[in-house]
């Protein structure tokens, strides 16, 4: 089953003529990790980046085609590029979350950090927002970690951490989607390890979809890898077949390294 | 050839950065010598009328303060816009207005507001000088809001939206707060400058001998003092100036240190 479903779907930036991405249609199964994968510049984080309107942030830009959402708790699916409401996109994102590249802590401490989401979205209970923000730790693999420093500063923490903490405070508002942006490129090999483990975990509550240049990456843990290449979908398919048995030729020759 | 061209260089500019140094040196050590020998604690006890200083000091940070009070809102709700909602030719015309009055002459600011306000109030008054301080203060409180939320970085803003928190919540609770530090550094060395003005106060707070809060008369200024007693014929007054103008270097700088400070204990 997918919980999204792109289907026709282009996009082009303001003040350019030529869409960024060209009729494109890839689902995102639930309960499951999807890669996309591509040489810089195919388009695949302005995809990642359509499917919570994060783009938005930046007016102009144009939308063709339909990305479907499933609402798991109605079972009505709602085409998101309709939406025009601001409530609606906030409700969108509670939905959608995202990590980035760069780790992005708040400048507040690592307990407000977490809380942030729950409290924009009108948790004011005190008992249970110290709840969910432990269990939002501990879904996050830090609460070892953190337990005892809830109050200091998140600045403090280090990269890897901080993007645990970053995951955390998406998770703790149970969305049913998590885009990830290369979340480890800019980490260890350790602290990437440590976040791949999480992902594969995660993917019990959540559908994640992930933009990443590590080809090891996308092999290691991702259940469906999507092939993009200059705002085209190449292939999309079972992880397995992309990396052992391609039926594009450019699949094939940029996972063997021959070119991007 | 090239290396003596090079020492050359060097040496020229040691010598010009000492000559440079000897003079704020100088100025320094003067102020000092002068200041202190006719500082004495009683200039904190008694007012001007009573040969003392403690009535402009009070004033003058009150003055500033007012000024603060107005230009600091202000300045920083322009400084947001401009980084964050301000687009296109109108938000750059805002800014290089912004910069234009930066670089206006204090006395000038001085003489608009006596145009706008001390003449139609009938008369100088310490709201007069609050808010012609407050002029000079709002184009720096704006450039360095701009500039310090223009440093953080665009993810931060992407994070928080994200999230589903609506974009005046991302600039309060997040944007605002990354830039604090620079902000508040900013904000101090602002109050730093504008609390030693005199020109602006000279035509619209004038300043007063005795002790006042009345912000409807002509207001206390230790700035402007010290240009009184520094024209007065007799050697006390004199004195009298230099103390208060030691006493203001030291606020200056005192201020512009915890400014330094703060800003070198950010990480």
């Amino acid at each position: 089953m997918s919980v999204m479903n792109i289907k026709k779907f282009s996009f082009t930036y303001p003040g350019v003529e030529h869409p960024s991405l060209r009729n494109i249609t890839l689902p995102i199964e639930k309960n499951k990790i999807t890669a996309l994968i591509g040489p810089s510049g195919c388009g695949k984080s302005t995809l990642l980046r359509s499917m919570n309107r994060i783009h938005d942030v930046y007016p102009g830009n144009k939308y063709d085609g339909k990305i479907e959402l499933l609402d798991i708790e109605s079972g009505k699916s709602n085409n998101i590029l309709e939406i025009q409401k601001e409530n609606e996109l906030i409700q969108l994102r509670q939905q959608v979350g995202m990590i980035f590249q760069k780790p992005t802590p708040f400048p507040m401490s690592i307990f407000d950090n977490v809380a942030y989401g729950l409290k924009i979205a009108g948790l004011k209970n005190k008992t249970e927002l110290a709840d969910r923000v432990e269990k939002a730790l501990k879904d996050g693999a830090l609460w070892k970690e953190v337990h005892d420093r809830l109050g200091k500063s998140a600045m403090g923490l280090s990269g890897g951490q901080q993007q645990r903490l970053c995951i955390a405070r998406a998770v703790a508002v149970k969305p049913e989607v998590l885009l990830f942006d290369e979340p480890t490129s800019a980490l260890d090999p350790i602290s990437t390890g440590a976040i791949e483990e999480l992902l594969v975990e995660l993917k019990k509550d959540i559908s994640i979809a992930i933009v990443t240049h590590n080809m090891q990456q996308a092999s290691r843990i991702s259940d469906y890898t999507a092939f993009m290449y200059l705002g085209d979908l190449i292939e999309y398919d079972k992880t397995e077949n992309i990396f052992l048995n391609p039926k594009e030729k450019q699949t094939e020759d940029y996972i063997t390294g021959r070119f991007g | 050839m090239r290396l003596l061209i090079n020492k050359i260089f060097l040496a020229l500019s040691v010598l010009s950065a000492l000559i440079g140094l000897a003079f704020l040196g100088w100025i320094l050590i003067t102020l000092f010598i002068k200041g202190l020998s006719s500082f004495h604690f009683n200039l904190f006890l008694n007012d001007l009328i009573e040969g003392g200083l403690r009535n402009l000091i009070i004033g003058q940070f009150i003055l500033a303060g007012l000024a603060a009070a107005i230009g600091i809102p202000l300045g920083m709700a322009a400084g947001i816009y401009l980084q964050e909602y301000g687009r296109g030719r109108y938000a750059t015309l805002i800014r290089d207005l912004s910069d234009i009055m930066m670089s206006a002459p204090s006395i000038v600011i001085g003489a608009f507001v006596y145009a706008v306000v001390v003449v139609p109030t009938g008369g100088t008054s310490g709201f007069a000088g609050a808010i012609a301080l407050a002029i000079m203060m709002i184009p720096v409180v704006i450039n360095t809001t701009d500039n310090m939320l223009s440093l953080v970085p665009r993810e931060l803003r992407e994070a928080g939206i994200a999230l589903g928190a609506s974009k005046y919540r991302v600039i309060i609770d997040i944007i605002v707060k990354a830039a604090k530090v620079g902000i508040m550094t900013g904000i101090l060395l602002a109050f730093a400058r504008i609390i030693g003005e005199t020109a602006p106060l000279l035509f619209t707070s004038e300043t007063s001998n005795y002790f006042s809060l009345d912000l409807t008369e002509s207001f206390p200024s230790l700035t402007v003092s010290i240009y009184d007693l520094a024209n007065e014929p007799e050697e006390a007054s004199r004195d009298l100036a230099w103390a208060a103008s030691f006493i203001l270097t030291v606020l200056v700088l005192v201020i512009n240190l915890t400014g330094r400070f703060i800003t070198r204990n950010k990480d």
